[in-house]
């Protein structure tokens, strides 16, 4: 009955039980933490603005962060989408196969392998500056600011996943518009795209669900006031660098409500990276 | 030959070359090379950034002495000498943290990953495989405040090293899982069923036939989980903390690069510090990164 085949099944299957148990515990113990935050504002702690920790005046709400987060997250995919765009054709088709390809390539991965904290220093010495030079605001801290590192960190995951998509469109088509005079721009814009749209769109998708979570960079660019930005170079917060800012000295409501905003954020790339994941499985 | 070239110059070509449609197309391909260096070229400028400001620091004591606190700092910065000390603390305390993160991480998520393998077509499978992706997705601080709930409140009862790895354990798991799994789908059936064919029970196949065919992705699967979490900030901020000494006991406050990179950042007189640190962690991950790719281009031979 119980004989060794059996015994590592079993063992395997107990492992896999981790991962189950990690996933759910941690929604739960998000959940059992957000709770109080929850309890005393209700549903006002999405749509409320106000974030004030004095004592006896207390009042938390998670929309200044939820906006911030994602209008951070929306420059970055503009500034990302046309470089990434162009890169994975450069990599996946124009110079496909060639050594300069590879070395673009090998670039890219590098990219994806710097540390946020070293984005966020770069950020802070170099992009800042340029962004105050440029005579946008007088800090140079801002959504703009944060949305650009978080553009330039999120395009090797577009880049590497849009390769593999350019790349998985059948040769045939591309001769095939090739034999009947189509130049390059033409195969690109009328073979490769629509072939390659829903999975391209993906790796955008994949890449929005990276920088809504990114922490340390942002922390570091984007002022971290905790309103609601009203424009592009205005300060503003996230919810991921709320958290890391805020979690030192936070007890209380305080903590409970941070809790709670790391529970939409968890839900939050939770649905996009399963959205993501979801159309992926289709091509 | 001759007819090739006679050929190659008919007039109909000259004339396409100056037709809208070619001169849109290099235009466009003209915007995508410029465009995919604009990409490639912070890479370029900060490593440059990094080594210019920071190769003064990396001196010798720079890896054996510990951080010096803000006074010596500010005193060496007034004389206009090199700040004395370095960050060895933040060096063990990182190497602590990756490797009792590694411990756990790596043979659960081996065993995972053979689990996923061997049941593929299970709903159940399917499930852990579908968590194991959302997992992957998780902000990284989340999971900071995971370990925090966990192990620094109910485990070491403040903050430590312990609770700084398992951050980074959560964070690792995902990883090896699916590059385990990924491995163990190129390794041809047959393999397996020879094993099987001489009778050798189901773990002896595992550890004798699968996991050293499967080796050198395994490792680097395991590697690029290791240069991902060795520059992890927000988590261990939440958990680990950061100390001045070197701490090897693990339900103790622990420092790791990055920490110290966040610490110098926040303190004006260290900011010579910063650069000497980050091109030690960017060091450490791009040749993590180097290694492993090292190892895919070996296999692939």
């Amino acid at each position: 009955m119980l004989n060794g085949e059996r015994i590592t099944k079993i063992v395997l299957f107990l492992t896999s039980l981790i991962i189950i148990f990690i996933a759910s515990g941690m929604v739960l113990t998000l959940m059992e933490g957000a709770i109080p935050a929850f309890k005393e504002f209700g549903f006002k702690f999405i749509i409320s603005s106000d974030w004030n920790p004095t004592d006896g005046r207390e009042s938390y709400g998670a929309l200044p962060f939820i906006i911030g987060t994602i209008a951070t997250s929306i420059i970055a995919l503009l500034i990302c989408l046309p470089l990434a765009f162009s890169t994975s054709l450069f990599i996946g088709e124009i110079y496909r196969g060639t050594k300069l390809a590879s070395f673009i390539g090998m670039m890219v991965d590098m990219l994806a392998g710097i540390p946020s904290i070293v984005y966020g220093l770069w950020g802070f010495y170099v992009l800042r500056p340029w962004v105050v030079d440029m005579g946008f605001n007088d800090q140079g801290y801002g959504v703009f600011t944060a949305g650009l590192i978080l553009a330039i960190m999120v395009i090797p995951y577009a880049t590497s996943i849009s390769v593999e998509m350019i790349k998985m469109v059948q040769n045939d088509l591309k001769e095939a518009a090739y034999s009947l005079g189509a130049t390059r721009k033409d195969v690109i814009f009328s073979v490769i795209l629509p072939n390659a749209r829903s999975g391209i769109f993906t790796s955008y998708i994949l890449a929005f669900g990276r920088a809504v979570g990114e922490t340390m960079a942002v922390t570091m660019l984007i002022g971290n006031s905790n309103i609601i930005p009203k424009g592009l170079f205005d300060t503003g917060n996230t919810m991921a660098s709320l958290i890391a800012n805020q979690f030192g000295e936070a007890d209380g409501l305080k903590l409970s409500s941070l809790v709670a905003i790391a529970l939409l954020l968890f839900f939050i790339t939770g649905l996009i990276n399963g959205f993501g994941k979801l159309l992926i499985k289709k091509l | 030959m001759k007819m090739i070239s006679i050929l190659k110059k008919t007039d109909a070509q000259v004339e396409r070359k100056w037709d809208a449609r070619f001169i849109k197309d290099k235009i466009f391909t003209g915007f995508i090379i410029i465009f995919s260096l604009i990409t490639i070229s912070p890479i370029v400028l900060i490593i440059s950034k990094l080594i210019s400001k920071g190769y003064k620091q990396l001196n010798w004591s720079f890896f054996t002495e510990t951080t010096p606190n803000t006074y010596q700092a500010m005193l060496a910065v007034n004389l206009g000498e090199i700040i004395p000390g370095g960050v060895l603390n933040g060096i063990t305390g990182t190497i602590l943290m990756v490797l009792i993160a590694s411990i756990m991480a790596i043979p659960i998520g081996i065993m995972v990953g053979i689990f996923l393998y061997e049941n593929q077509t299970k709903k159940y499978a399917v499930i852990v495989k579908d968590i194991t992706d959302i997992l992957q997705g998780v902000p990284s601080i989340v999971l900071g405040l995971i370990s925090y709930f966990w192990v620094v409140k109910y485990i070491t009862n403040g903050f430590s090293a312990l609770a700084g790895s398992f951050a980074l354990f959560i964070m690792m798991l995902p990883l090896i899982i699916r590059s385990t799994e990924e491995t163990f789908k190129m390794i041809p059936v047959s393999i397996k069923e020879a094993g099987f064919a001489l009778g050798a029970p189901y773990h002896k196949i595992i550890l004798k036939v699968m996991i050293p065919s499967g080796l050198s992705g395994l490792i680097t699967g395991i590697l690029l989980a290791i240069s991902r979490v060795v520059g992890e900030t927000a988590p261990l901020m939440l958990t680990a903390l950061g100390s001045m000494v070197v701490n090897l006991n693990i339900e103790k406050p622990t420092s790791a690069l990055p920490l110290l990179i966040w610490e110098f950042y926040n303190d004006p007189n260290m900011v010579d510090l910063i650069w000497a640190t980050s091109l030690l962690l960017m060091m450490l991950v791009l040749g993590l990164n180097l290694i492993s790719k090292y190892i895919i281009s070996k296999r692939n031979l």
